[in-house]
């Protein structure tokens, strides 16, 4: 069986169609793989029982179709980001403070996965409230990277597998989720992609409907896939993506068809490589790995443009407001009265103190003050209307820029996977990590990390293309030639693996 | 900008996080570093420049007004940590507040 | 008119702006389709929206703009066709998201004005600030449990328009007759029931105190009256404590206050008296609200004849003295009830029925119009029966009472009771002839020049016939007679 956790949507689904394997046999099989990769820490909950029976349901519906037409992921077995939203299972956003806590109603996007025939492994750790990109915030404690470091340096720590989407990415590596939902608000799904070898892409703003996805920064927050390979990414965000009438930022737009865009020529498309993303003391391999993609694409008859994204260094700081502000107000109703953990106090006020302060760990509290701090009285205007502003020069940036170019392609990450513990005495230093992914943040536009060549240490590297707003049909073309040139077939070994 | 303690534990109380005596002035210096960081933009020249607060550029759709929603009490209380069903109805219940 | 008060260091200004928080009639909520009927089961009419459970989004009512449009226009208001929702960010047992969406810096409606009557016959136009769109919060219940308060959310979400004025009333008669107002407009146009015992209106009072020409002192904001007579006794109770804190040499503290409508007084509220710092910013999960002129201008196309236009027809058109017309427009179900009765009819009379003997029964019957036991179609029908003779005037204040207590109409009352007038010449005569021959002396007096002795012989006749001889004819047939 271990063969079935190795194959990715795409070969999936030929298999089932074919009828040389059932759904049943490919979530047995990646149920198993998940149970003996507890020691990785990458799931908060399992449901394996849940799965067999979701699992049985699409071989009938399948067998009932008769070779007819079924859901684009029917019997794919996916793990969820512990941000979504499941009826009746336990939900928690990787904090203490939603204890207990199984929503009667269903994500738009999980429902949309299991319309379209996928079945669900179990849901994956995260940081908490998507604050981190180490997953090492999370209440539930840090997920460990499947990768290592190689070779004589002795240093043979667990690495983190990047945040805040570290469980997702660490089950799709790990060959225990055949791909998983994540989300992205500055950096969620492109970074965690990149330290693991995955393929993680961040739609458009509005692409995918937020209802029922716990929210951090509603102006920011995005869902989006990590699978094994861009095909299977574009099948998958087919299935998650769509206008949503419950969600008032959700896009009226048409859903393409991803996967045709795949057509491996990108001929004649203009690239546009940014200066300013050439850092002070990146490191030589990054900027090795990114001259090597522009390569690849100069080589599949692509144009090369040098473009000027010039407000790239305020990007940072304007998050660090913008996504804060919205996270204290978003993060105002985990407030013990309705749902998750209660402490009591002697008056409302006190049971309000003592909730929050045991349910929320040291950098969602961080940030909720932050963002306290520059929405109140006196500071509005200074840091959260100035970060706004600055919001508008980098969407400007972009907007002059795709007047010239068709896609832009950088690194996904300044550094390869860190060590558990290495950076989280620094918030800054960790903050740091979402450099290159957080512009499309700000200006909502499409981003994918696709894993294109491993570090020194033998860890993977990603590089990320952006595009337009709702082209993500040009992104995943791109992607596509580039992951055929780096032919990236590297995969960890799988030490974690218990005896069952 | 930096954050002293009575800041620290005014913005603690407005976000209702109960901060210890002790933990106020590490968080002072931690905010304040963070503070710090984000103020070089200040070096951005934004007098001209509108502020942006949704990457839509698209105006809000309205809903028709129907009922098709509530009529869930059960779901509603049902994770509330502490509850009371009295007969009467499904309440969520926190110490008594004095108006 | 001076509303000055006197004090002992001299003559105080009261200076009074409301805010007032009306309830759109919608089916559903502002943000979720919940309903926003009264009265129901506790949590019965909550969505997963109004109980801020994690991942839910708001979705706007159209019905909501089109009413807070409405209302703007009926308030001769300015309409912004682009306008932001922001969050106010306070923790409270009865609101559920730890924020409330509302309106902050960019409202809905923008300036407006509305010419309020006073009670001496005279106006006065108090300027609207601002109304815009908001979020209703739950209800918080205190007498549930010894140590607990019990949170029930059915009017979590339910939308509301706060109309704010400008610090433009100076007394307690002008704020009580700017709310009657602002309620009538609305009832007229259908946007809010203003029902203020059921909470579907309710208002906020600032009060402050000055001597005439000085800077606004500081005021105190006396939260959630209402009654348009809790608020008058506020604002009364509120003025004097101001004042004598003032004279005694001290300061007034800008904080929130309740009124107990046992005591007729005003306490600090214990629950908000810390500074607030409500951290407004645009709701990110909404968009700007945008709509076109030509949104606007098929509202306007819609909106009824409102209370000061009807006045001025009344007026005009009717020939209503200016007392009659406002009595009959201060509310639209009167309005509604008047214009039927005065329908084929004549309006004078018509206005003299509904705001005479009409009013006056409904009030000893506590009643409004709405819940009157006779129809306008019942009323107009005893005036006909006056207008062809059929009965008197005086007759029909009697058949009136007993239309209202049995809900009959007239012309079976007054045709079971035999009520209907003697017109018939020679059954008058007779009685007249009956009267004259045993009161000489009367004759003589009256033929002697003593015209008022006229009214004694009417009384006897009409008393003979039970007050139903038609009084013009016994008058007519009278003089005939007495005639020397």
């Amino acid at each position: 069986m271990a063969e079935l956790t190795e194959i990715g949507i795409a070969e999936a689904r030929d298999l089932l169609s074919k009828g040389e394997v059932s759904s049943v046999e490919l979530t047995t099989a990646h149920s198993v793989a998940m149970a003996e990769a507890q020691s990785l820490n990458a799931m908060i909950t399992e449901t394996p029982a849940q799965a067999k029976a979701m699992a049985a349901a699409s071989d009938a519906r399948r067998a009932q179709a008769d070779g007819g037409e079924v859901g684009a992921l029917e019997g794919i077995p996916l793990a969820i980001k512990d941000l979504f939203c499941t009826n009746d299972v336990l939900t928690t956003a990787g904090s203490h403070i939603l204890d207990g806590f199984k929503p009667p109603y269903e994500s738009t996007v999980t429902d949309k996965l299991w319309k379209a025939g996928a079945v669900m492994l179990g849901k994956t750790n995260m940081d908490e409230f998507a604050m981190g990109s180490s997953n090492e915030t999370s209440y539930y404690g840090p997920v460990h990277n499947p990768w290592r470091r190689q070779g004589d340096g002795g240093d043979n720590r667990n690495l983190v597998p990047g945040g805040s989407s570290g469980g997702s990415a660490t089950a799709v590596a790990g060959r225990f989720a055949m791909a998983a939902t994540a989300t992205d608000t500055g950096g969620s799904i492109r970074q965690p992609a990149s330290f693991t070898g995955t393929v993680g892409c961040k739609p458009t703003y509005g692409r995918c409907s937020r209802w029922g996805v716990v929210a951090f920064a509603s102006s920011l927050d995005q869902a989006g896939p990590i699978t094994r390979s861009v095909r299977d990414n574009a099948i998958m965000l087919g299935a998650m993506a769509g206008y949503d009438p419950k969600d008032s930022t959700s896009a009226n737009k048409a859903v393409p068809d991803f996967e045709a865009a795949l057509t491996g020529d990108v001929r004649g498309l203009k690239i546009g490589v940014p200066k300013e993303f050439v850092l002070d003391g990146m490191p030589v391999e990054i900027e090795a790995l990114w001259q090597q993609g522009i390569g690849w694409l100069k080589d599949a008859g692509a144009e090369i443009v040098d473009i000027s994204l010039p407000h790239t260094k305020y990007a940072l700081p304007a998050y660090y407001i913008i996504a804060p502000a919205e996270a204290s107000s978003n993060l105002a109703r985990y407030d013990g009265v309705r749902f998750g953990l209660r402490v009591d106090g002697s008056d409302l006020t006190e049971m309000y103190e003592n909730t929050r302060a045991a349910g929320f760990g040291a950098e969602v509290r961080r940030r909720v003050l932050i963002g306290t701090y520059v929405l109140s009285a006196g500071y509005y205007d200074a840091y959260y209307l100035k970060a706004q502003k600055v919001r508008r020069l980098i969407t400007q940036d972009f907007r002059d820029v795709y007047e010239q170019v068709d896609a832009i392609l950088t690194p996904s990450a300044p550094s390869a996977a860190f060590a558990i513990g290495e950076k989280s005495d620094d918030p800054i230093s960790m903050y740091l990590n979402d450099v290159f992914t957080v512009t499309a943040n700000l200006a909502g536009l499409p981003g994918i990390s696709i894993p294109a060549g491993l570090s020194d240490e033998g860890l993977p590297l990603g590089l990320q293309v952006l595009a337009p707003a709702f082209d993500e049909e040009t992104m995943y073309r791109i992607a596509g030639v580039l992951e055929e040139a780096a032919a990236f077939t590297a995969q960890p070994e799988k030490w974690w693996r218990s005896a069952s | 900008m930096s954050v002293d303690k009575a800041t620290v534990a005014r913005i603690a109380h407005l976000a209702r996080i109960g901060v210890g005596e002790d933990e106020l002035e590490p968080l002072a210096a931690e905010l304040s570093g963070i503070l710090n960081w984000i103020e070089q933009l200040n070096e951005v020249d934004t007098e001209t420049v509108p502020p942006m607060a949704s990457v839509h550029d698209e105006a809000l759709r309205w809903r028709a007004d129907v009922i098709n929603d509530g009529g869930k009490q059960a779901d509603v209380v049902a994770n509330a940590p502490d509850g009371d069903n009295d007969g009467d109805g499904a309440f969520f219940t926190v110490p008594k507040v004095i108006e | 008119m001076s509303n000055l008060v006197e004090g002992a260091t001299g003559r105080w200004e009261v200076v009074i702006g409301l805010e007032v928080h009306a309830q759109v009639i919608s089916q559903s909520k502002l943000f979720s389709g919940a309903a926003t009927a009264f009265g129901a089961a506790a949590n019965s009419q909550v969505s997963l929206v109004d109980a801020g459970m994690p991942g839910m989004l708001p979705v706007i009512n159209e019905v909501a703009v089109e009413q807070a449009v409405r209302s703007g226009l009926g308030l001769n208001a300015k309409i912004n066709t682009y306008s932001v929702f922001d969050r106010k960010n306070y923790f409270y047992a009865d609101l559920p998201q730890g924020y409330q969406i509302s309106q902050y810096l960019q409202p809905i409606v923008g300036e407006g004005v509305i010419t309020v009557d006073l009670e001496d016959g005279s106006s006065r136009d108090i300027g609207v600030e601002r109304l815009h769109l908001e979020q209703d919060a739950g209800k918080s219940i205190h007498d549930r449990h010894p140590t607990k308060t019990h949170v029930d959310l059915n009017r979590s979400g339910v939308a509301l328009m706060e109309i704010v004025s400008k610090p433009d009333m100076r007394s307690a008669e002008e704020a009580g007759a700017y709310v009657r107002k602002v309620r009538a407009i609305l009832r007229y146009l259908g946007t809010c029931d203003g029902n203020m015992e059921e909470g579907s209106m309710r208002a906020d009072v600032n009060v402050s105190v000055r001597h005439p020409g000085d800077e606004l002192g500081t005021r105190a904001e006396i939260k959630n009256v209402n009654s348009i007579r809790f608020m008058q006794q506020a604002i009364h109770y509120e003025t004097s404590r101001q004042i004598d804190i003032l004279e005694d040499g001290g300061s007034i503290d800008q904080e929130t206050r309740l009124f107990d409508s046992q005591t007729g007084t005003t306490r600090p509220m214990r629950s908000k008296e810390e500074a607030h710092d409500y951290r407004y910013f645009p709701d990110p999960d909404l968009l700007p609200l945008e709509f076109s002129d030509e949104f606007v201008d098929g509202i306007r196309a819609t909106l009824p004849e409102l209370p000061d236009a009807k006045k001025k027809r009344y007026m005009a058109e009717l020939g209503l003295s200016e007392h009659d017309a406002q009595v009959l427009v201060s509310e639209r179900d009167i309005a509604v009830f008047f214009e039927e009765v005065a329908t084929g009819r004549e309006a004078k009379v018509a206005a003299n029925w509904v705001q005479g003997d009409f009013f006056a029964l409904l009030g000893k019957a506590e009643l409004e119009v709405a819940d009157s036991p006779i129809s306008a179609a019942q009323l107009g029908g005893l005036i006909d029966l006056i207008t062809d003779g059929t009965i008197s005037g005086k007759i029909a204040k009697d058949v009136l009472e007993t239309m209202f207590e049995s809900g009959q109409d007239a012309s079976v009352i007054v045709e079971e009771k035999g009520l209907k007038q003697v017109s018939d010449t020679g059954a008058i005569e007779g009685e007249i002839d009956k009267v004259i021959a045993a009161n000489a002396d009367k004759v003589a007096e009256f033929r002697g020049g003593k015209d008022k002795v006229l009214g004694w012989f009417v009384g006897q006749i009409m008393q003979a016939t039970k007050g139903k001889a038609n009084p013009q004819m016994v008058n007519q047939l009278l003089r005939e007679k007495l005639k020397p």
